[in-house]
């Protein structure tokens, strides 16, 4: 009789150490995976933030570029603006085109790519851009965890329990826009 | 990843435990030897537990600073170098480590590069003077990364404290046999002195005590640098697969192999294993056959990353591993998820002569001013670039004699 009272409450403490420990693995990978998230989010404002001092710097010695320089202050305005995380992808992989259309008409500016402040500005962007790249590599490597986790036996009795939900990857429709925005320059 | 980083810890805590027995076991043997009875051993083993725990407490609250001190790592900020500190944000958030490392430069020709510290929040990345002077942008990434890598997998912890534990075993052997040498060139009187039976016991214990004080640094040494060679694989495969580009690694690895400095200075036995490639210079290849040496050839190392033409998962490495050493995988099957991973194209152009002795005399800038140089420029154009040991407040340009003061901070 108590042999049998102490199985199943061995049984029941089992049960719960078991949805206590599988819990808690879930909201560290939640937590990581919206950590991730906001790590985008802070490599895109400083792209943001980097523009108008390239812009300047660069304004100088592009004289006759003028409509490249509207079509990145265009695409920086329109990125900051957007919305939902839908535009704000779209946004922002319109902005790398744009800045990478720049880069190229860079190549033609000998003297500006000789100038010190400008080479400074130029390794900065293409370090962010390297980090927003890094950031939703890292992004989607957590969102596959934690997508496992949830659908995967036993954790998603416990996932269910608690209703967590999915979360959806970092991908850009294009395909062209796959491949990183391309800056590389050295 | 976790299932990696798990396996990584479980054979860290093995070694760490075979390392205290093999510790406690020659403690208890030389403590028995030199007094002749068991209660001997005893205090023998607590002596060796004691030197144990001590270095243990002083390694794990700052073993990194003193590794980086005896290293000559100035730390440096992002105006220093931007590029280095870049690259190493970037991996730092490929990574997802929890905070920044701290970003060292080791003024020394020699390229190399180590990763230090207790735990991924608290950890630095050092690399040397000639690393920056030579390597491109990918290839530095790819060395960041593989630091980076250790850093993940926690070998940074396991390195200082192995370290630790083997320096533990080599100091205690060395006094013993030291100790040993000077008291039998002294006087015999110890072996006649107890009784017969009881001195022949002793004979027997000292021939054992001195077996063990010799063998034993060389089995812990051995075992020491058979687990660094793996971990170096280990984070090759990381550092692939945070870049998803082997190519930058391999590369460098190739660089730093066939370069002509003179070996790193500031760079011993112990802390060897922590760099990325071997600091000491083979005399004579392969002497010393693979068994003691700490590093994987580096020849090998950037076939397996050639080798990696399908993708930059651990899979994908695993099955390069396989192909170029026909052995069987180094990644723990646990951690060989079924992730695909594709490789990416390299951003760095190609390499001019021009740019590469540009590059040269910029690191040689960055470490005057890291060492507190101060640099002037004359109206005439002429670059100054002034010590800190000078003394006086006025320098006189070398090319036009127009006097120039020197500011002082």
């Amino acid at each position: 009789m108590w042999i049998a009272l102490g199985i199943i409450g061995g049984l029941i403490l089992l049960a719960v150490l078991f949805v206590v420990g599988v819990y808690n693995a879930l909201v560290r990978l939640r937590n990581q995976v919206d950590n991730s998230w906001s790590q985008i989010d802070v490599q895109l404002k400083r792209r943001h933030d980097l523009i108008p001092n390239l812009v300047e710097t660069a304004k100088g010695y592009m004289t006759h570029e003028r409509g490249t320089f509207e079509a990145i202050t265009k695409a920086r305005a329109a990125a900051m603006g957007a919305g939902n995380v839908a535009d704000a992808a779209k946004a922002e992989g319109a902005l790398g085109e744009a800045l990478s259309k720049f880069m190229l008409v860079v190549e033609n500016y000998p003297e500006l790519k000789a100038n010190q402040n400008f080479l400074a500005l130029q390794e900065e962007l293409s370090s962010t851009e390297n980090k927003i790249s890094f950031a939703r590599q890292s992004y989607n490597d957590q969102v596959l965890g934690f997508n496992n986790k949830i659908q995967m036996f036993p954790s998603n009795i416990v996932a269910g329990m608690f209703s967590f939900a999915k979360r959806d990857f970092f991908e850009i429709e294009d395909a062209t826009q796959r491949e990183v925005p391309k800056v590389s320059f050295n | 990843m976790w299932e990696l980083i798990r396996a990584n810890k479980r054979n860290s805590i093995i070694l760490m435990a075979t390392m205290a027995l093999v510790l406690m076991a020659l403690g208890f043997v030389i403590g028995a030897a030199v007094s002749g009875a068991p209660e001997g051993g005893i205090l023998g083993l607590l002596i060796a537990t004691g030197i144990w725990l001590i270095m243990m407490l002083i390694s794990y609250s700052s073993g990194d600073q003193i590794f980086l001190a005896a290293s000559k790592a100035k730390p440096v900020t992002h105006d220093v170098h931007p590029q280095l500190f870049n690259i190493v944000e970037e991996m730092k958030i490929a990574a997802a480590l929890p905070a920044m490392p701290k970003v060292y430069i080791i003024n020394d020709p020699a390229p190399n590069a180590f990763a230090t510290g207790r735990s991924p929040e608290t950890a630095s990345v050092a690399v040397t003077a000639g690393l920056l002077a030579r390597l491109n942008r990918d290839e530095l990434q790819g060395v960041v990364a593989h630091e980076v890598s250790h850093i993940l997998h926690r070998d940074i912890l396991f390195v200082t404290l192995a370290g630790v534990m083997l320096g533990s075993i080599v100091l205690l052997s060395e006094i013993f046999l030291r100790g040993m040498f000077y008291s039998s060139m002294g006087s015999r009187r110890r072996y006649s002195s107890g009784g017969k039976g009881g001195g022949q016991a002793q004979a027997v214990m000292m021939v054992v005590a001195i077996v063990a004080a010799i063998l034993a640094p060389i089995m812990a040494y051995l075992l020491y640098f058979a687990l660094s060679r793996r971990r170096e694989y280990l984070a090759d495969a990381g550092a692939a697969r945070l870049t998803r580009y082997p190519e930058g690694l391999a590369s460098a690895l190739e660089k730093i192999a066939n370069d002509p400095s003179p070996q790193l200075q500031s760079a011993n036995k112990v802390t060897a294993p922590m760099y990325i490639a071997n600091p000491f210079k083979k005399k004579g290849q392969r002497a010393l056959s693979n068994l003691s040496s700490t590093h994987p050839p580096i020849a090998e190392r950037v076939r397996i990353l050639r080798n990696m033409t399908h993708g930059a998962a651990f899979k994908d490495y695993s099955n390069a591993y396989a192909a170029v050493t026909h052995h069987k995988s180094v990644v723990p099957a646990t951690a060989m998820t079924k992730e695909e991973i594709a490789l990416r194209e390299g951003q760095a152009k190609e390499e001019k002569q021009e740019r590469q002795q540009k590059q040269m005399r910029q690191v040689g800038d960055i470490m005057r001013k890291v060492n507190q140089f101060v640099f002037l420029t004359c109206l005439c154009g002429l670059k100054l670039k002034i010590p800190p040991n000078f003394k006086a407040d006025k320098v006189k340009c070398p090319r036009c004699g127009n006097p120039l003061n020197i500011p002082r901070k």
